[in-house]
């Protein structure tokens, strides 16, 4: 194992922490924020994905497709927040599992009335196909550089919202204590919707620049959801630090995982998970 | 829970009249109700957990998959295992699992309770998808069915269904009387208490976390009960059946049936199972059924918002009022 081949795995490592980041922040908002736990998170980056390639397939060009795509994932998340979710926000998360397993369902079947059960491939956009070339015959493409970048640049974007502006001292005073913010003419219920429309954008965007990199298939949605379970827990319920953190340790878990030992490389992170949980059971940086 | 003397035997007459069942001498539909009672055993375990110790398992499938698994893994590979020792050894496997991941996974609380256990459901996916300790993604298959000999004779044939369909009721009927019998004791009140306030259960001296690990393995052990029954009822067994999706669908037929119930667990795993074969029946539903997963989501997504307490809630709704229970969850 020689140091190009290292770089590529640590590359590739980061890379897939960074968009496990970008589903793994909504799903912890949503947690921490309104007490909502949500299995369908990852059909959102299902419907990401799909929506990338067919809009991709119609228009020719994966920029124009996530340009309308991301609009689109906006509506469908500050719809399903107004019917849906609203109303589980002081019930048992029971109930909370039950309703998005439910979903899961839904969202699964309309996949397969809409774009059927077909596995697809997304071209990498011409701009960004080209490859860095590392050693005589090891290089690296672009396009995944680029993701990482646009995964950095929105993880500083998510960072500065939350701690920066109006908006963002709202989403937090929202999450200490919902009642006080309304009593101060705070539009909370807004800000909820907001949010959780957020969260789904981010899932879907990140289904979306993922398209070209792996394939579009039935049930993605659901591999995505569980790790991202995991990137939570072990970050910490409703810290996005944490979450970063946690994606960037899985991420580069599960890489060199695959490449060194195959055979267990699938329940790494769930080992990593249950350390993390015996030391601090709280989450890496989550509050007692 | 109404006392009198219609609950006392209505469970027996319940059990004597599915013994009669077999005799309508329909191999399709001995099979499907065994698969029902089968799943009403999951479910039950489920409950116990659930609906008495407020421990909302989303990884129960981990002790069905895992019990299937160890009879495959067990016994000769063409010849019949004896069911006298797979059983036991089965149980033993789903009770050490139950004790190992509770010590870790009883630490934690709420929402985090519900996604560890799935992770360690996941983890044990994970065991049996990538190695080859089970056969990976396609499974392995148990090509005899475990005896059931004392001696030289054949006390119960499994080969036979409607041998295997009374087996399987006598276990469903066992479980739910072991089951009312342990919820009844002192043993199953601190449970339920435990559920209701745990930090009143401490402070009144209850060892909490010794009750718990003891319900999450009774749980687990039964789970594996109906586990070790569906891998030989179906004859093989595969990773899906360890699936998180096998997890939500226990737990989906928990709440319909109604959880904190016992009966409610039996008569959610009917429905269920019934309802998945009635939207699925081509005959009837044409080429929507090839989609019945479809109403099946909006279905349980209905049951979530409007029908918290299931069908054995809406049952005693006509009956009388219902009860306001303190429903305040495991948090805290």
């Amino acid at each position: 194992m020689d140091l190009a081949f290292i770089l590529i795995q640590l590359l590739n490592g980061l890379q897939y922490g960074m968009l496990l980041f970008l589903v793994s922040s909504g799903l912890t908002l949503v947690f921490g924020i309104m007490g909502i736990i949500n299995l369908a998170h990852g059909s959102f980056y299902m419907v990401g994905a799909y929506l990338a390639w067919s809009l991709a397939s119609m228009t020719g060009n994966l920029a124009t497709a996530i340009a309308i795509a991301i609009p689109l994932t906006v509506v469908l998340g500050m719809a399903l927040e107004k019917l849906l979710f609203r109303q589980l926000y002081t019930r048992d998360h029971l109930y909370q599992v039950l309703l998005t397993y439910g979903l899961i369902l839904v969202f699964e079947e309309l996949r397969s009335i809409i774009w059927g059960d077909d596995v697809h491939g997304v071209a990498v956009p011409a701009l960004l196909s080209a490859s860095i070339p590392l050693t005589d015959n090891l290089s690296y493409p672009v396009y995944r550089l680029a993701i990482s970048g646009v995964c950095l640049l929105l993880a500083f974007a998510l960072y500065v919202l939350i701690q920066k502006t109006r908006l963002g001292m709202m989403i937090r005073a929202g999450a200490s204590n919902r009642d006080m913010v309304q009593s101060l003419g705070i539009d909370i219920k807004f800000i909820y919707t907001l949010v959780f429309a957020m969260g789904v954008a981010l899932a879907a965007f990140a289904g979306m620049i993922n398209a070209p990199l792996s394939s579009v298939t039935p049930n993605m949605g659901s591999h995505v959801l569980i790790i991202c379970f995991v990137v939570v827990v072990i970050g910490g319920i409703g810290s996005v630090k944490g979450a970063m953190a946690a994606s960037l340790m899985i991420g580069l878990a599960e890489t060199f995982g695959t490449v060194l030992v195959p055979e267990v490389a699938g329940m790494i992170v769930y080992v990593l998970m249950a350390i993390v949980l015996v030391w601090r059971p709280e989450g890496l940086f989550g509050r007692k | 829970m109404n006392s009198g003397a219609l609950s006392r035997w209505l469970p027996w007459v319940v059990v004597g009249l599915f013994a009669l069942f077999p005799m309508l001498e329909s191999t399709f539909y001995t099979q499907l109700v065994t698969k029902v009672l089968i799943m009403a055993i999951f479910a039950m375990s489920l409950d116990l957990l659930v609906g008495y110790t407020g421990l909302v398992s989303f990884g129960h499938a981990a002790y069905f998959g895992l019990a299937g698994y160890a009879l495959a893994l067990m016994g000769p590979k063409y010849e019949a295992a004896s069911l006298w020792w797979t059983l036991p050894a089965s149980l033993g496997i789903c009770v050490v699992f139950a004790l190992v991941t509770g010590l870790l996974v009883l630490r934690t609380r709420g929402i985090y309770f519900i996604m560890v256990t799935l992770a360690f459901a996941q983890m044990l996916f994970f065991v049996f998808h990538d190695t080859k300790l089970g056969g990976g993604s396609d499974g392995i298959y148990i090509y005899a069915k475990p005896t059931m000999n004392l001696g030289e004779t054949v006390l119960v044939n499994l080969e036979k269904l409607d041998q295997f369909y009374w087996l399987v009721l006598f276990f469903t009927a066992a479980t739910y009387f072991l089951l009312r019998r342990i919820l009844g004791s002192s043993f199953g009140r601190a449970l339920v208490g435990i559920k209701v306030n745990e930090h009143r259960m401490r402070a009144l001296g209850f060892p909490v976390f010794r009750y718990q690990l003891a319900s999450f393995a009774l749980g687990g052990a039964l789970g594996g009960l109906s586990g070790y029954l569906a891998a030989v009822q179906f004859g093989f067994v595969n990773p899906e059946i360890l699936s998180w999706h096998q997890s939500g669908m226990v737990l989906m037929m928990v709440i319909l049936g109604g959880m904190g119930t016992l009966h409610g667990a039996v008569i959610g795993a009917f429905a269920f199972v019934l309802l998945q074969e009635v939207l699925s029946n081509q005959a009837w539903f044409g080429i929507a059924a090839k989609h019945w997963q479809l109403a099946m989501g909006i279905l349980i997504m209905l049951v979530a918002l409007y029908m918290p307490q299931g069908l054995a809630g809406l049952m005693n709704g006509f009956r009388r009022k219902p009860q306001a229970e303190a429903e305040e969850g495991a948090d805290g």
